[in-house]
């Protein structure tokens, strides 16, 4: 052969994520040249319009960021500023924050799990499809999700975008009737969270091994939600013990940069590329799970490090069940606080948080100044670390499917690609790619 | 199946957080039932089935950000029978539209190092800025109930009973004691139109006016009653520059409130 055999598979417009993004791979004489996931969600400036701001407006603002998790940039915004000011919210308020946390949690997953990801493993285009092929299976996906979805709607008023939280705790506290509404709501979806985790298990799962680096918190008594220790797991067949670093630290390890062939935002941590998320976490902290819960996941073959990403749907179904678990524990153990809210004085100084959203680790620091305006503001969301792992995972996962038509193999990328519930909309820096195409 | 064509429903999306669309998709138990009734033609947040144009209703969210949404939207209006806009992003510009009135080089080199990779309008707008636009459905995120109501309307060719009075209605019927009387809580409800349910003040909190100015607010009337309950005018100004920011009616108030800054200012020098 003379000539250099060109193949492009383009994907225009990704399916089944939520926000907009595309995909192209560059196949040369049989060998993936470049992979791209390609992000044309417009930028939208968060960290730029947050200048100016009053310290009390992030918790608001930055839900906007993204519809999906709105939960997670409020309580890291909260969190964060807080810091600044030398504020802790603890007691029966940080757990009524955590329960609203893992109301978030059980929806996101419900709703990655059963609309988006499930209808993969079955072969079929959406969920609605698979509705008519199985009703009873995403009747209890959406009954799950419902039950995040009220937990969300009692603490914080609605599910998307809550209102009810603010600096030092909430507005107004839970009536006890509504908390034993969800204690009855809960029971159900145990019940439907562990069918969620049998049903998973029992998938085929193509194979595919990675081997990034991860990073995500660790906390001292409990499987990572609001609160840990940033730990960075060098790789996933390395025993070696990983970096850990306090979230003071954050930016000295990761960091951002906008490489100029891609013009995307990727971030390294120590230099290196690596994951956050489902299997970041369970590599990081099953051994604080509940042991049964732990031993469901040896029961689905995940193994201390699960380096498979098609099997990170396992271990979001077991994260719901962990999060409808500790949600009930939260509802049992409640007393009514003293008041909604704890003074948040302001002052000047820098905070910085850092939580796991149901798609990975999220980071905010906010420098203010002594009366509260926010004078700088850095956000770092998970899909934007996570970017740079996609692409190399899929220039191996494209490598070992090269005999596929365009069609297939396309279908088995998008699915490659959900695998990290990529949450496109966080694009609070990812670049518009307009200028790339061709 | 039943035999008859279901109508076209499609659901777009432009710059946005998506919570708009995943409000269709938290119509949980009303979700399957819907889809009985109408082909999910396009909805790429939930399926990569499409079919082609035309579409009897589309849903757009998010506003026009870019060059290229533009031409877009045009098309999108080109192919729909009818056109509903969904959320203040796609109503009023959203939150984005914050940057309307900064210096928007300045503002880019904030988050880039590389700005001049971004193919990016200085503005963001609203739809209606672009194409005819046959209903807007208000909110920062829509109301689940007042979309189900929106879909069912045009669906049946009628017009959704979607009210455009304030939000202090919503109170009064929800039997919700006024927070601003109660406790002097600055509070929007006044101008702001309805269809939250009176959320905010349910909460113990003054409303912020997710969903955008009602029909001809007396913003100059809640001025001084903003002022009593303890606001600066500067805090008047950014109250109503946030998620309807750029919607006219809202951006006139934060104008008044800092001009008269200025008249006071003038009047204590002379």
């Amino acid at each position: 052969m003379t000539h250099r055999s060109h193949r492009l598979l383009s994907v225009s417009s990704l399916a089944r994520v939520e926000g907009e993004g595309a995909m192209q791979v560059h196949v040369v004489d049989g060998e993936v040249e470049s992979v791209r996931l390609s992000i044309y969600e417009p930028p939208r400036f968060f960290e730029a319009l947050l200048r100016g701001r009053r310290y009390d407006e992030p918790v608001d603002i930055t839900s906007r960021i993204c519809g999906i998790c709105p939960v997670a940039y409020q309580m890291t915004a909260c969190q964060a500023v807080e810091d600044a000011c030398g504020v802790t919210v603890d007691g029966q308020l940080a757990a009524l924050r955590r329960l609203l946390y893992c109301g978030e949690w059980i929806e996101s997953h419900s709703l990655h799990i059963y609309l988006l990801h499930a209808p993969d493993f079955l072969g079929l285009p959406d969920a609605l499809a698979l509705a008519r092929a199985d009703r009873a299976l995403v009747e209890r996906g959406l009954r799950l999700k419902q039950a995040g979805n009220q937990i969300m709607e009692v603490l914080g008023g609605r599910a998307v975008h809550p209102v009810n939280v603010r600096l030092g705790g909430f507005h107004q506290l839970p009536e006890r009737e509504e908390l034993d509404r969800l204690t009855a709501l809960l029971r159900t979806a145990r019940h439907d969270a562990e069918a969620t985790v049998a049903w998973a298990i029992a998938l085929d799962f193509p194979e595919l091994h990675i081997r990034h680096a991860t990073l995500a918190l660790r906390p001292t008594d409990s499987y990572p939600l609001d609160a840990g220790t940033p730990t960075l797991h060098h790789a996933f067949s390395d025993a070696a013990p990983p970096t850990v670093f306090p979230v003071e630290e954050f930016e000295q390890h990761v960091v951002e940069a906008q490489a100029p062939h891609t013009t995307a935002l990727t971030a390294t941590a120590d230099g290196l590329r690596y994951l956050t998320g489902p299997l970041a976490r369970w590599r990081t902290a099953a051994d604080l799970l509940p042991p049964d819960l732990r031993d469901l996941g040896s029961t689905a073959g995940l193994d201390t490090a699960c380096d498979n990403p098609f099997r990170s749907i396992v271990v979001r179904a077991i994260e719901v069940l962990w999060a409808v678990r500790e949600a009930q524990r939260l509802l049992d153990a409640y007393e009514p606080p003293p008041a909604p809210a704890v003074p948040v004085p302001p002052r000047a100084g820098v905070g910085r948080a850092a939580t796991e959203a149901p798609r990975g680790l999220l980071y905010h620091r906010y420098e203010l100044a002594a009366d509260g305006t926010v004078l700088d503001a850095n956000i770092i969301p998970p899909t934007a670390q996570n970017q740079s792992a996609i692409e190399a995972d899929l220039r191996d996962f494209v490598q070992q499917r090269l005999h596929l038509d365009d069609t297939e193999l396309t279908r088995q990328c998008e699915q490659a690609i959900r695998n990290y519930d990529p949450c496109i909309s966080c694009a609070t820096h990812f670049l518009d790619l307009t200028v790339e195409r061709r | 199946m039943s035999c008859a064509p279901r109508p076209k429903l499609a659901v777009w999306k432009f710059s946005s957080c998506d919570g708009c669309q995943l409000t269709l998709l938290d119509c949980e138990e009303d979700l399957l039932p819907l889809a009985d009734r109408v082909e999910i033609a396009y909805f790429l947040e939930a399926s990569r089935a499409t079919s082609p144009d035309p579409y009897d209703l589309s849903l757009v969210e998010g506003s026009i950000a870019t060059k290229d949404d533009i031409d877009r939207i045009r098309e999108i209006r080109a192919q729909s029978r009818v056109l509903v806009t969904i959320g203040a992003c796609a109503t009023a510009g959203g939150i984005q539209a914050l940057r309307n009135a900064r210096d928007f080089e300045q503002l880019r080199s904030v988050v880039y190092a590389q700005p001049e990779y971004i193919d990016e309008l200085a503005t963001s707008t609203p739809i209606a800025d672009h194409v005819r636009v046959d209903f807007e459905l208000r909110g920062c995120p829509i109301d689940k109930r007042q979309l189900l109501e929106v879909i069912t309307a045009f669906l049946a060719g009628r017009k959704p009973d979607i009210p455009d009075h304030s939000v202090c209605f919503e109170c009064k019927r929800r039997g919700v004691t006024c927070v601003t009387v109660a406790h002097g809580t600055p509070c929007l409800g006044p101008v702001t139109q309805a269809g939250c349910g009176a959320l905010c003040p349910a909460f113990g909190r003054g409303c912020f006016g997710c969903f955008g100015p009602k029909a001809d607010p007396n913003t100059r009337a809640l001025l001084p009653l903003l002022r009593t309950d303890g606001l600066a005018d500067q805090d008047v100004a950014r109250l109503y520059r946030t998620y309807n920011a750029e919607a006219p009616a809202f951006r006139e108030a934060a104008r008044e409130a800092t001009d008269t800054v200025k008249e006071t200012a003038e009047e204590t020098r002379r």
